[in-house]
């Protein structure tokens, strides 16, 4: 046999990957020609909302262990992915998200009693409303990838000049339907952003035993697609990453895959995931100094556009927020089997009727 | 012996059988290093190592696509479905690929595989983690159906399952994970696929169940039998594919009445099976029609209100009242 190593190589070869940064973990511009275009009012409000967000997280997971909510995944840590990339969104474009991605959906219009409800299991907390461009939160991890072609397929065919921003992790990477998604958006070439938030770990598996490619970013490559690799705890980064392709994606000008390197300073989930069995004290530590709040925070207030005063002001109207909207989750009107067999199709069938009455006779009977 | 948990029990299968033979591999979403999602496989990569027990990429498909090479390599996979509802992404490898490949290859190849996966409502998991969709992996020509009722029945039966040349479908109750513990003996022991278990006999009525409802449907027959002085027979079919009808007939031979209780939607499902092959078998011996107890066609209700949808004890009863009042 032919000595492999002899000859000329002719494997495929990428370049190195180098990370969008905007701002240094203290806080301070690092790199002028990719500052995004942003007001200070805009400024102001990435920085509202992202604090929002974490007092949001830091009540709910409360309220899931009072009962009062049931499946919850807490968001603290990946708040400059998740608020800095939506906010990158007209109204009109649409959100794909995964099952972690209240955030942007609420921040993108659709009503926290509502997604208080999708988490105590109540039908009406999938009911999006009119006018809210968004999926409810995708269960099968990377079915949203898919559904994201063809919901941005349906804007190009109708001429609409929006976008599609679908998000998953990097364990969703790993799906088939990831490569399928971004294959189609590529060869359609479709108006839609995909966005990975790498939080280091699917579950318990941490991104190294997920992929052997060096980064999630360079996976857009096969695909024929753009790809870019942010730091996913800089707000400034990842609103310029998510900027530009959504914009580049509205102008007819193909989809991009961003991965926003990040880190989930909480468990999984609030059903039993304990994060010490999995990765160490050090690295959660080395992480939460580098937290998106703490640099944005540095930032706006060497620019003079924020203060502990509005900070707290910020965290008082969260709380508030929060407590009104789980009472009005609290209040609305619990579910009925009849409705839930109604629910089904446009018409309830008539062996459905039947069951129905079934049902009725058998609760009447006591 | 043992007081065991189910959950207790189906690590101690796994453990057994991959002591005894070396081609067993367990492997799934976070099975390996913190050993499952509910534990199910804790302290087994310690023990075998990190080539026997491990974690894979997040990707049913390619979990599925995996015990299907392995199997055709001469390997005894057991590949865990974190929860029922993500086999859809699998089951072309369930459906298409392992249950048909004895029957391609000519019996060249088999796939002697078990996917585990949990499922069952009553513990309020989000959506698609809780579906009871054993029915439709029932009507899946070429794979064998478990659903085990209790922590001894859940050890013998996934040992067989494990040792079974074929693909075995093995669903495992999540209420039930923790919530009751039996007697479970140390090291080998098998309970046959394909043999239902009478748990309480009886003589004027048969209730044919399996899963969690064996406990809700013991619990309807104690109720009855002290308001009405009948007597109910409850069998557990344990395997709902293939179905142990001797048992069932020789049971409703003897009752001459008889409903059969799933937790799984009312149409074209176990159930649904199980009373077309009483008629076909046992026509002649009824007294009156065999009823379904089962929740409607609808997917699994939001947790909200879960515990409506699924049969209750009432419910039981009020269709054992329709059978002996026929």
């Amino acid at each position: 046999m032919a000595n492999a190593a002899v000859g000329k190589d002719y494997s495929v070869k990428l370049q190195p990957v180098e990370m969008l940064k905007v701002l240094s973990p203290e806080g301070k511009i690092i790199n002028e020609d990719m500052v995004p275009d942003l007001t200070d009012d805009q400024l102001r409000e990435i920085m509202r909302r992202m604090v929002f967000t974490r007092a949001w997280d830091k009540r709910a997971v409360s309220l899931q262990r009072q009962g009062r909510l049931g499946f919850y995944a807490p968001v603290s840590g990946q708040e400059a992915s998740m608020i800095a990339s939506e906010f990158a969104t007209q109204k009109e474009d649409f959100i794909c998200p995964g099952y972690r991605d209240m955030p942007q959906l609420v921040w993108h219009g659709y009503p926290m009693y509502q997604a208080f409800l999708y988490s105590r299991g109540h039908q009406h907390g999938g009911e999006i409303p009119e006018g809210v461009n968004v999926l409810l939160p995708q269960i099968i991890i990377g079915a949203q990838i898919v559904q994201a072609a063809g919901v941005a397929m349906g804007f190009k065919l109708k001429k609409q000049k929006n976008v599609v921003v679908a998000y998953t992790g990097d364990g969703g990477s790993s799906q088939g339907d990831f490569y399928e998604g971004l294959n189609f958006a590529g060869a359609f070439n479709l108006p839609v952003v995909f966005i990975v938030q790498n939080n280091q770990y699917a579950i318990s598996t941490p991104r190294s035993k997920q992929t052997a490619a060096e980064t999630i970013a360079q996976k857009a490559i096969a695909a024929g697609i753009r790809g870019i690799q942010v730091d996913g705890m800089d707000a400034l980064a990842v609103y310029k990453a998510t900027h530009d392709a959504v914009e580049r994606a509205r102008n007819g000008e193909g989809p991009t895959l961003i991965e926003t390197v990040t880190y989930r300073f909480g468990p999984h989930s609030m059903s039993g995931d304990d994060p010490s069995k999995y990765r160490t004290k050090d690295e959660q530590g080395e992480w939460e100094n580098i937290d998106p709040l703490i640099r944005m925070r540095k930032y706006l207030e060497s620019k003079g556009l924020w203060s502990e005063e509005v900070e707290n002001q910020v965290m008082e109207e969260a709380k508030a927020t929060v407590n009104e909207q789980i009472k009005k989750a609290e209040q609305t009107p619990k579910m009925t089997i009849e409705g839930l067999i109604d629910s089904m199709f446009e018409v309830t069938p008539p062996d459905l009727e039947e069951q129905k009455a079934l049902y009725a006779a058998a609760k009447g009977d006591k | 012996m043992a007081q065991m948990t189910m959950i207790q029990a189906i690590t101690d299968a796994l453990r057994t059988e991959l002591r005894r033979d070396p081609t067993v591999l367990v492997f799934g979403e976070d099975v390996g290093h913190v050993g499952g999602v509910f534990r199910a496989t804790e302290g087994l990569q310690k023990e075998f190592g990190e080539e026997r027990v491990f974690d894979t990429p997040l990707a049913e498909s390619g979990i599925g696509g995996l015990a299907v090479g392995l199997g055709v390599q001469g390997f005894r996979p057991v590949a865990e479905i974190q929860f029922i509802g993500f086999i859809f992404e699998v089951m072309d490898s369930i459906v298409a690929q392992a249950a048909r490949m004895r029957y391609r290859s000519g019996g060249r190849y088999n796939s002697p595989i078990v996917f585990r996966t949990p499922y069952g409502a009553g513990v309020k998991s989000p959506e698609l983690h809780s579906d009871p969709l054993e029915g439709l992996l029932a009507q899946t020509p070429g794979i064998k159906v478990v659903v085990p009722s209790n922590p001894y029945d859940a050890k013998g039966l996934l040992i067989s399952a494990i040792r079974d040349n074929d693909p075995v479908f093995f669903v495992e109750h999540l209420k039930l994970y923790r919530s009751i513990k039996g007697e479970v003996p140390e090291g080998e022991y098998t309970i046959p696929l394909g043999k239902a278990n009478v748990v309480k006999e009886g003589k004027d009525v048969t209730i044919i169940t399996y899963g969690a409802m064996v406990h809700t449907s013991l619990e309807a027959a104690k109720l009855i039998e002290q308001e009405r002085g009948v007597s109910v027979e409850v069998i557990d079919l344990r395997t709902i594919k293939p179905l142990d009808m001797e048992t069932v007939i020789a049971s409703v031979q003897k009752t001459n009445r008889a409903i059969v209780v799933q937790e799984a939607q009312r149409s074209a499902g176990v159930a649904a099976e199980v009373i077309a092959q009483i008629n076909e078998k046992a026509i002649l011996h009824l007294e009156a029609p065999v009823l379904r107890c089962a929740p409607p066609d609808t997917v699994i209700a939001f947790p909200q209100i879960e515990d409506e949808w699924v049969p209750n004890a009432a419910r039981i009863v009020h269709t054992l009242k329709q059978v002996l009042d026929f």
